[in-house]
C-alpha cells in the first residue's frame, strides 16, 4: 500500500451542550491511500458529520476537537488557517447532506462556481465562466449556459446536489468528502448522484470518503467500510469482506435494516429496536450494550477495544463477535 | 452592560461570570429606579427646598454649594430638588401612558393574532397606517392644540403607542396559537373568549410586560423631548427635559445645568431598559423574533 | 419581478387612502377654530361666520375631506394663512436640507454600524463582542437632544471647531455648509448606529452559523470574501428594513435635531406650523411626510427583492 493520503488519529470532538460536554465523535482511528473509497456508515447521530468537519476544520466554533489529522503529510489540526485555505479547494473538497442549504441562497450558480475557480486557479472571469460550463455538463446538468445565470431556487434538488458537486470537483481535489448527498434527495435520483460521484472518483483518481446511512449503499462502491455507533468506530473491514464475515452485532443490525427492492411497497423499515445512548453520559461498557441481544456481564463493565484478534484484516470491538 | 448577549447567541450556554454580571446591572436597576421612584413620591416630606422657590442671589450655583448640593439654576432655583420634582413628571408620564397602549394593543393583537382572517388584516393595515405618522409630530401638535398638561401628555403618548403593543401581542398570540395546548382546549371545544383568558393571556401577558418596560423607556424619552422643546409640562413645574433645554442655554457657563437632569434621565431610561431587556430574554429565547 | 412590483402597489393604495383620511381627520378634530385663527379674537361672530362659509367650512366633515382630497390630488395642499406661501413651496424649499441631513446622518451610521456587526459577529461571545454590543445597548438609553448637547459643549462650547448652530446654503459657502452638517449628522449617526449594528449582528450571527457558508469556507475562499460576499447580503435584509423605516422617519422626524441646531428643514417648519398654530401648514407637510414614509417603504420592498432572488422570483 502506498504512502496514506489521509490519516486520522485519535479524533475526538466534543460539543458543548446544557446537559453538560456532549462527546459526538470519541477516538476514531482512519487511514486513507490516495484514489481509495472509504464508505463511514452509521445510524443518524452517531457522529459522523462532526468526524468529517473535524477533517475539514469546518467544527462548529465552540467544538473542542482532539487528535491528529495528517493529509498528505501535514496535520490540518495546527496549519494556519492561510495554508489550510489554499488546500481547501484544490485538494480538499466536501459535498454536503442538504443541497438545499449548502448553496447561497443570494449568489447565482455561475457566481459560486466560478469564484472558486478564481480562488485556486487564478483564472479570469471568461475563462472560469468556460470552465464552469464544462463542469456543470459534466455532472449532467442540461443547458448549462443558463443554469449559470439562475439562482439556487430555480433548481430542484438534484440539479443542485449535482451543482454541489460540480462545484466540489472544479479544482481537482485529491480527496472528496461526500456527506450523505443523497439523504436528502428523491429516492429515484439518489442512484444517479451516487453513480455520478463513483464515475468522476474513477476519472480522476480522487480519493473518496463516502458517509451514509444505509449499508447498501456502500456496498458495491467502496473499497473499504467503517461502521460508526455513538462516536466510535466500532467495526472497520474492506468492503467484501465485511459483507461475507461481518463481527459486530451492531453491523448486523444495521445490514438487517436496509430496505429490500424486492420487498411490497410500504413494509414497514425494520429499524433498529431502542435508541442510541446518550453521549453526554457515556457508559462503562460497550455503547450498543443496552440493545445489543448478545450483551451479557462483560459487556456491561469494560468497554471492548477496536482490534483484529483474528489477524484477519478486519478490525472490531466487541467481546463476543458473531 | 453584558444583558445584550441574551439577545444574539442563544445557543450558547452563557458561562457562570456572565451571568452573574447580568443579575449585577439588573439589581443596580431595580434600585436606581427604587430611589428615584421613592423620591419622587416622597418629595414632598423630603428635607428639600421647594423647586419653584427662586434664590436670585444665588443663580447657577456651582456644585456642593452651600444649602444647595447640586447648585442651582439660571433662575436660583435648587437643581436637586427640581430633579426629585422632575423625576414626578417623567415617571408618571412613563409609567401611565404605555398602560394605554399595552390594554388596547395588547387586546387588539391578541384577537388579531388568534382569529386571523379579515380582522387581522385589518389591524395590521391599520397598523401600517399609524405608523406612518412621524410621532414626535403628532404628540407635539395634540398637545399644542388640546393643551400641555400631564393627563393630555399621557393620552397622546399613550394612543401612540398602540399599533407596537399590538404587533407583540399578535406575534406572540400566533405563535402561541399553534401550540398544543391550544389545540388541545379547541379540541375540547373551549369557547373563544376561554382559550383566549384562560390559555393564551397567562401567556401573552410576559412578554407584554417586557415589552411595556421597554416602552416606558421610549416614554420618558419622548416626554422628555416635548418637554426639551417647551411645548410638555408648563413652566414653572420641573421637568427633566425642560430643565436639558433650559440647561443648554447655559452650556457655556454652567454646563452641569443641561448634564445633570441629562444624567439623572439616561439613567433612568438605561434601567428600564436593563430590566425589560432581561425579561424579555427569559421569555423569548430567538432573537428578533418580535 | 412585475408581478411582485404590482402586488405591492395594491397594497399601497388603500394605505395611502387611509393616510390622508386619518390626516385629514387629526387636523380637523384638533380644537380651534380655522376661522377664528385667522381674523384674531376680536373678529365679530358675523365676519367669522361669513369667512367659514368661504373656505367651505360649514360643510359636513366627509364633504370636506372630498374637497381637500381633490385638491390633494391635483397638487394643491393649500396655504399657509399667515405668510401667504403653498404647503408645495414650503415643503421643497426644506426638503434638501433634510435630505442632505438625512442622508449624511444614516450613511454615517452604516458606516459605524456594518464594520461593527460583522466585527462583533464574527467575535460572537468575546470580551470585545460583549464591549461593542454593551456600548449599542447603553446608546439606545442616550436621546439624541442629549447627544447633540454633549456634542454641542464638547465641539462647539469647549474645543471651539464647529459652529453649535446655524446653516449655511450650499451655493453660498460649500465649506461652511458641511461644517454646519457635521454636528447635525453625528448626532443622527449617533442614534442610528446601535439599532442597525444591533439587528445586522444578530442575523449575522444566524448566517455564519448556515450550511452556505461552511460551504464557502470549504470552497477555500479568502476570509473577507466570505463575510461580505456570503455572509453580508444574505443578512441584510432587516438592516435595509430598519435603515428604510429610519429614513423614511427622519424626513420629518429630525425635528429635534434641526431645531437644536436651528437647521431650516421640514422638522423645523413643522415645529414652526404648531407653534404658529397654522393648520393648513401642518396638515399639509404631515401627509407628504406620511405619504414620503410609505414611498420609502415601498422603495424598501423593491430593494429586497433586489437582494434576495427568491422574493423576486414570488416564492418567498
Ligand atoms: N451544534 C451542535 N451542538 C451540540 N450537539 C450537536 C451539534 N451538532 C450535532 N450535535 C450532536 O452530535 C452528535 C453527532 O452528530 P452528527 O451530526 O455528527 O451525527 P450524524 O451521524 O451526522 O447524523 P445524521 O445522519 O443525522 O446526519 C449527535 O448526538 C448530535 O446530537
Ligand atoms: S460487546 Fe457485547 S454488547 Fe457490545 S456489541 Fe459485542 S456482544 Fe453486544
Ligand atoms: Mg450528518
Amino acid at each position: 500500500m502506498s504512502a496514506p493520503l489521509l490519516s486520522v488519529e485519535g479524533i475526538t470532538v466534543d460539543l458543548p451542550t446544557p446537559r453538560g460536554p456532549l462527546r459526538a465523535v470519541d477516538g476514531v482511528d482512519l487511514t486513507l491511500a490516495p484514489g481509495s473509497t472509504l464508505g463511514i456508515v452509521g445510524e443518524s447521530g452517531c457522529g459522523k458529520t462532526m468526524l468529517s468537519r473535524a477533517v475539514l476544520q469546518l467544527l462548529p466554533k465552540r467544538a473542542k476537537l482532539g487528535g491528529r489529522i495528517l493529509f498528505a503529510g501535514r496535520d490540518l489540526v495546527t496549519l494556519p488557517a492561510e495554508e489550510l485555505r489554499r488546500l481547501r479547494g484544490p485538494e480538499l473538497a466536501v459535498v454536503f447532506q442538504d443541497p438545499m442549504t449548502s448553496l447561497n441562497p443570494v449568489l447565482t450558480i455561475g457566481t459560486q462556481i466560478v469564484e472558486t475557480l478564481q480562488a485556486h486557479l487564478g483564472m479570469d472571469t471568461a475563462a472560469a465562466t468556460r470552465r464552469g460550463v464544462e463542469l456543470l455538463a459534466a455532472v449532467g446538468i442540461p443547458a448549462p449556459e443558463q443554469r449559470l445565470r439562475q439562482y439556487p431556487h430555480q433548481l430542484s434538488g438534484g440539479m443542485r446536489q449535482r451543482v454541489a458537486i460540480a462545484i466540489a470537483l472544479s479544482c481537482e481535489p485529491k480527496l472528496l468528502i461526500a456527506d450523505e448527498p443523497t439523504t436528502a434527495l428523491d429516492v429515484t435520483v439518489q442512484a444517479q448522484i451516487l453513480d455520478l460521484l463513483a464515475r468522476e472518483q474513477q476519472r480522476r483518481h480522487m480519493a473518496l470518503i463516502l458517509i451514509t446511512h444505509d449499508l447498501g449503499v456502500v456496498a458495491g462502491r467502496t473499497d473499504e467500510v467503517a461502521v460508526m455507533y455513538a462516536g466510535r468506530v466500532v467495526e472497520r473491514a474492506p468492503t467484501p469482506r465485511l459483507f461475507t464475515r461481518m463481527r459486530m452485532p451492531y453491523t448486523e443490525a444495521l445490514l438487517a435494516a436496509i430496505p429490500k427492492l424486492d420487498s411490497p411497497p410500504h413494509t414497514p423499515l425494520p429499524a433498529i429496536a431502542g435508541r442510541p445512548p446518550d453521549q453526554t453520559r457515556p457508559l462503562k461498557g460497550c455503547s450498543f450494550e443496552p440493545r445489543c441481544r448478545y450483551a451479557d456481564e462483560r459487556c456491561r463493565a469494560a468497554k471492548p477495544p477496536l482490534a483484529d484478534p483474528e489477524r484477519l484484516g478486519g478490525l472490531f470491538a466487541c467481546w463476543h463477535p458473531l | 452592560m453584558a444583558v445584550l448577549e441574551l439577545e444574539g447567541d442563544v445557543a450558547t450556554a452563557a458561562p457562570v461570570g456572565r451571568q452573574r454580571r447580568v443579575g449585577v446591572l439588573f439589581i443596580g436597576s431595580v434600585a436606581w429606579i427604587a430611589v428615584i421612584g421613592l423620591a419622587a413620591i416622597f418629595a414632598g416630606w423630603l428635607p428639600i427646598q421647594s423647586p419653584t422657590d427662586m434664590d436670585l442671589l444665588a443663580k447657577r450655583a456651582p456644585l456642593f454649594s452651600p444649602g444647595h448640593i447640586l447648585g442651582t439654576d439660571h433662575l436660583g432655583r435648587d437643581e436637586l430638588s427640581r430633579l426629585i420634582y422632575g423625576g414626578r413628571v417623567s415617571l408618571l408620564v412613563g409609567l401611565l401612558a404605555p398602560v394605554i397602549g399595552v390594554i388596547i394593543g395588547g387586546c387588539l393583537g391578541m384577537v388579531a393574532g388568534y382569529f386571523r382572517g379579515r380582522l387581522e388584516t385589518f389591524a395590521v393595515g391599520g397598523v401600517d397606517v399609524l405608523l406612518a405618522f412621524p410621532p414626535l409630530v403628532f404628540v407635539l401638535a395634540v398637545t399644542a392644540f388640546m393643551g400641555q398638561s400631564v393627563a393630555n401628555i399621557t393620552i397622546v403618548i399613550g394612543v401612540l403607542g398602540i399599533p407596537a403593543f399590538t404587533r407583540v401581542a399578535r406575534a406572540v398570540t400566533l405563535t402561541l396559537s399553534e401550540r398544543e395546548f391550544v389545540t388541545a382546549a379547541r379540541a375540547l371545544g373551549a369557547t373563544h373568549s376561554r382559550i383566549l383568558i384562560r390559555e393564551l393571556l397567562p401567556n401573552v401577558a410576559l412578554p407584554l410586560l417586557a415589552f411595556f418596560l421597554l416602552a416606558v423607556a421610549v416614554t420618558i424619552v419622548v416626554e422628555g423631548a416635548l418637554s426639551f422643546l417647551g411645548l410638555g409640562v408648563p413652566p414653572p413645574t420641573a421637568s427633566w427635559g425642560s430643565m436639558i433645554g433650559e440647561g443648554r442655554e447655559n452650556l457655556d457657563i454652567a454646563p452641569w445645568l443641561a448634564f445633570l437632569p441629562a444624567g439623572f434621565m439616561f439613567l433612568t431610561v438605561l434601567a428600564f431598559n436593563v430590566i425589560g431587556d432581561t425579561l424579555r430574554a427569559l421569555t423569548d429565547p430567538r432573537p428578533g423574533a418580535l | 419581478m412585475t408581478k411582485f412590483v404590482g402586488r405591492r402597489l395594491v397594497y399601497l393604495l388603500p394605505v395611502l387612502l387611509a393616510v390622508t383620511l386619518l390626516t385629514f381627520l387629526v387636523a380637523s378634530l384638533l380644537p380651534g377654530d380655522l376661522a377664528t385663527t385667522i381674523l384674531g379674537d376680536q373678529a365679530t361672530p358675523e365676519k367669522v361666520a361669513a369667512l367659514r362659509a368661504q373656505m367651505g367650512l360649514d360643510l359636513p366633515i366627509w364633504q370636506r375631506y372630498g374637497i381637500w382630497l381633490w385638491d390633494v390630488l391635483h397638487g394643491d395642499l393649500g396655504r399657509s394663512f399667515r405668510t401667504g406661501e403653498t404647503v408645495w413651496a414650503a415643503v421643497t424649499a426644506r426638503l434638501p436640507v433634510s435630505l442632505e441631513l438625512m442622508v449624511s446622518g444614516v450613511v454615517l451610521a452604516l458606516v459605524i454600524a456594518i464594520p461593527l456587526a460583522i466585527l462583533c459577529a464574527v467575535k460572537s461571545g468575546t470580551a470585545l463582542d460583549r464591549f461593542f454590543t454593551g456600548l449599542a445597548f447603553g446608546k439606545l438609553s442616550l436621546p439624541n437632544y442629549m447627544v447633540a448637547i454633549l456634542l454641542i459643549y464638547l465641539f462647539a462650547v469647549e474645543l471651539n471647531w464647529l459652529p453649535a448652530t446655524g446653516w449655511v446654503p450650499f451655493h453660498e459657502d460649500p465649506l461652511a455648509n458641511l461644517k454646519s452638517f457635521i454636528l447635525p449628522a453625528v448626532t443622527i449617526a449617533f442614534a442610528e448606529w446601535p439599532v442597525l449594528m444591533r439587528v445586522l449582528r444578530s442575523d449575522m450571527i444566524a448566517t455564519l452559523q448556515e450550511d452556505y457558508i461552511a460551504m464557502a469556507k470549504a470552497k477555500g475562499l479568502r476570509p473577507a470574501r466570505i463575510l461580505l460576499v456570503h455572509a453580508l447580503k444574505p443578512s441584510s435584509l432587516t438592516l435595509v428594513t430598519v435603515a428604510g423605516i429610519n429614513i423614511g422617519r427622519l424626513i420629518g422626524g429630525a425635528l429635534i435635531v434641526e431645531t437644536i441646531f436651528a437647521l431650516p428643514g421640514i422638522g423645523r417648519l413643522l415645529v414652526g406650523a404648531i407653534y404658529a398654530r397654522d393648520f393648513i401648514i401642518l396638515q399639509g407637510v404631515v401627509l407628504f411626510v406620511a405619504i414620503g414614509f410609505v414611498m420609502v417603504n415601498f422603495i424598501v420592498d423593491m430593494l429586497y427583492a433586489v437582494l434576495d432572488p427568491r422574493i423576486r422570483h414570488g416564492r418567498a
